[in-house]
């Protein structure tokens, strides 16, 4: 549905965009995900024909966006940063205008109640915009996009200052419109696009440094290798047999007792899974475990280290990587999921440079010929 | 386009500007018709057309001020740019907008005139006998009309480029006020003497320069009542240019 392919955007010297090639399939939700200034309004507002590229291709359903500006304009609804609102409106005359604007040829009166029905803006429907409060502005943009029923929508930090109800509202309403539209939204809230998107994109520096499925991204979270589990038996032992066991990479004894049971903190090494294991080797020794309790690793922490990795040079990188697997300390967990997002990106990126190149040299001989 | 012209229209008359402009330029132009004609007894409306000139160079900063630079500062235009309309169409939209209300208000006050056709005709009617032309010369007031309406627009075109230029409404105002100003005044570099009554600008190439560019000479052959197309085509080509030099603007910023 969308496609993005080797994007760059200089403004004079400074590249905010940098190489980035992506594409969405129609019907899916696709988090964009960076620190500020990473490139993401950038990559949105080329994508929606307000900005032009300096080179790389951007097409909506096979339009292309600088060939066929217009028929591309009328595929997509855009939500800018700030919701680009016409303060001595009323809401009423903004979406009018924009059913004009847009060249809309649904049904005006039932399109537009529709669009207030979804967004929630019935009860303020004959208010002026500048009268309105930050979280209705935010919904009359929204209400904005949706007009004309566009089969691409754009979300640019669709939840910045809004209540917490009103952040579940909105998502609520983005997944709903998942179903018969294709979204990408920014944000650098995490859980958002965790409970939203389909897909993640993770932008730093203007380049694309993970792209990846959020179940994927979910299951390498949830396939946890950190528990706290909750052992009978004497402390010193237990701790000397659990640090010694092999497949952990990791091991200490929280402070918490019960009874005669202790709470270890154990991180398997990466790619393995202990849990059997451990409970056969507790078992032989006679020693109940009482208690297993995963611990989540959080996106965040897998977010910040994906970004870290990639402003970092790679050298840098791998001296963190080996310094932490020497203390065995917690930190690396994170690191290996970061660095196989960051590793599969880079692959993705080469692969397609190089399928570029071929298909490039394919054409100089076609041309020699 | 046709969304951005009724648009522009209805924000005139939904903030004060469009008031301001319409109530300041009738009440501006019905005194100045009552001391051109009636006070000062004449039927030449000459002075009426080139007084209202000057009038201009602060009240059509009034209807352009605010075309791009609100929409630029209330970042509004991102709405536009990302909705299925030409660059063109929308400055179209703006532009047209602002001449509407221009030639609409030029239009009403051409009630001006009736008080000035009457007395006339009372005049004429007192002295039967008469072979000389009584009262004002129809033509005369017809091609000032027209060359007026044309000046205006080539104005509103410079006002609409200016606006596209900045972000703050003022400055916008100020800049074209400006320029307008010199636009107008400039054939008066043309008429300044020294002491002796030798005129400053020797040359006669500048002079003829300074003629050809200025808005003012190009008017005086309308205003005797005379169809002047170069000067028909001088006016037009301003508002050309200046039109596509706002369309550039905004491809440019594109780009930039």
């Amino acid at each position: 549905m969308i496609k993005i392919e080797h994007l760059v955007k200089n403004y004079g010297s400074f590249c905010a965009v940098d190489d980035i090639s992506f594409s969405v399939e129609s019907g899916e939700i696709v988090g964009l995900l960076g620190p500020n200034g990473a490139g993401k309004s950038t990559t949105m507002n080329i994508l929606t024909g307000y900005l032009s590229s300096t080179s790389g291709k951007a097409s909506i359903a096979g339009i292309d966006i600088l060939a066929d500006p217009l028929g591309a304009k009328k595929l997509i609804g855009y939500l800018p940063e700030q919701p680009p609102l016409y303060l001595d409106m009323t809401v009423k005359e903004y979406l009018n205008f924009n059913y004009e604007l847009k060249g809309c040829t649904l049904d005006r009166e039932q399109h537009l109640a529709e669009v207030c029905e979804v967004v929630k803006i019935k009860d303020v429907y004959n208010r002026v915009i500048r009268n309105l409060s930050k979280g209705y502005r935010q919904r009359v943009g929204i209400a904005q996009a949706l007009i004309g029923n566009p089969k691409v929508i754009i979300f640019d930090e669709p939840t910045v200052g809004l209540d917490p109800k009103q952040i579940i509202e909105i998502r609520n309403l983005i997944r709903n419109l998942g179903r018969d539209h294709t979204v990408i939204l920014s944000t650098h809230i995490l859980q958002e696009v965790q409970a939203v998107c389909d897909r993640i994109v993770i932008i730093n520096k203007g380049k694309i440094v993970a792209d990846e499925k959020t179940e994927n991204i979910s299951r390498a979270v949830e396939n946890n290798r950190r528990f706290n589990v909750k052992i009978c038996g004497p402390q010193r032992e237990v701790l000397a047999m659990l640090k010694s066991k092999p497949g952990i990479a990791y091991a200490e004894v929280l402070a918490e007792r019960d009874g005669d049971a202790y709470t270890y903190t154990i991180e398997s090494e990466y790619g393995m899974d202990i849990r059997k294991n451990l409970f056969f080797t507790l078992a032989e020794k006679g020693w109940a475990m009482i208690g297993m309790e995963a611990l989540g690793m959080s996106l965040e922490d897998i977010f910040i280290t994906v970004v870290d990795k990639s402003d970092g040079s790679d050298k840098n990188a791998r001296r963190d990587a080996r310094r932490s697997s020497a203390r065995k300390t917690r930190s690396n967990l994170e690191s290996d999921v970061a660095g196989d997002l960051y590793r599969n990106a880079e692959a993705r990126r080469r692969a397609a440079e190089q399928e570029a190149l071929e298909r490039n040299a394919d054409k100089t001989e076609d041309d020699e010929d | 386009m046709l969304a951005i012209y009724k648009k522009e229209m209805r924000s005139y008359f939904i903030n004060p500007i469009g008031y301001v402009y319409t109530g300041i330029f009738l009440v501006f132009s019905a005194l100045l018709a009552c001391y051109t004609t009636l006070v000062s007894e004449s039927y030449d409306t000459s002075n009426y057309f080139t007084t209202m000139i000057f009038s201009f160079i602060i009240l059509i900063p009034l209807l352009t001020m605010r075309l791009f630079a609100e929409e630029r500062k209330g970042r509004t235009e991102q709405l536009l740019l990302t909705a299925p309309v030409t660059i063109t169409g929308m400055v179209m939209g703006k532009y047209l907008a602002a001449l509407t209300l221009y030639v609409s208000t030029m239009l009403i006050s051409c009630v001006n005139f009736i008080p000035i056709y009457a007395i006339a005709a009372a005049e004429r009617a007192g002295d039967a006998t008469s072979v000389a032309h009584i009262g004002p010369v129809t033509a005369e007031i017809v091609g000032s009309m027209v060359a007026i309406l044309l000046l205006g627009a080539a104005f509103i075109a410079i006002g609409t480029f200016i606006s596209s230029l900045t972000e703050n409404q003022l400055s916008a105002a100020v800049v074209t006020i400006g320029v307008l100003c010199a636009m107008v005044l400039l054939n008066m570099l043309n008429n300044i003497t020294d002491s002796e009554g030798n005129q400053i600008i020797g040359a006669y190439a500048i002079r003829a320069i300074i003629n050809w560019l200025s808005v003012l000479n190009r008017f005086s052959n309308f205003s005797y009542g005379i169809f002047d197309f170069a000067a028909l085509l001088y006016y037009v080509s301003l508002i050309v240019v200046f039109i596509f030099l706002t369309i550039r603007v905004y491809e440019k910023r594109r780009w930039g």
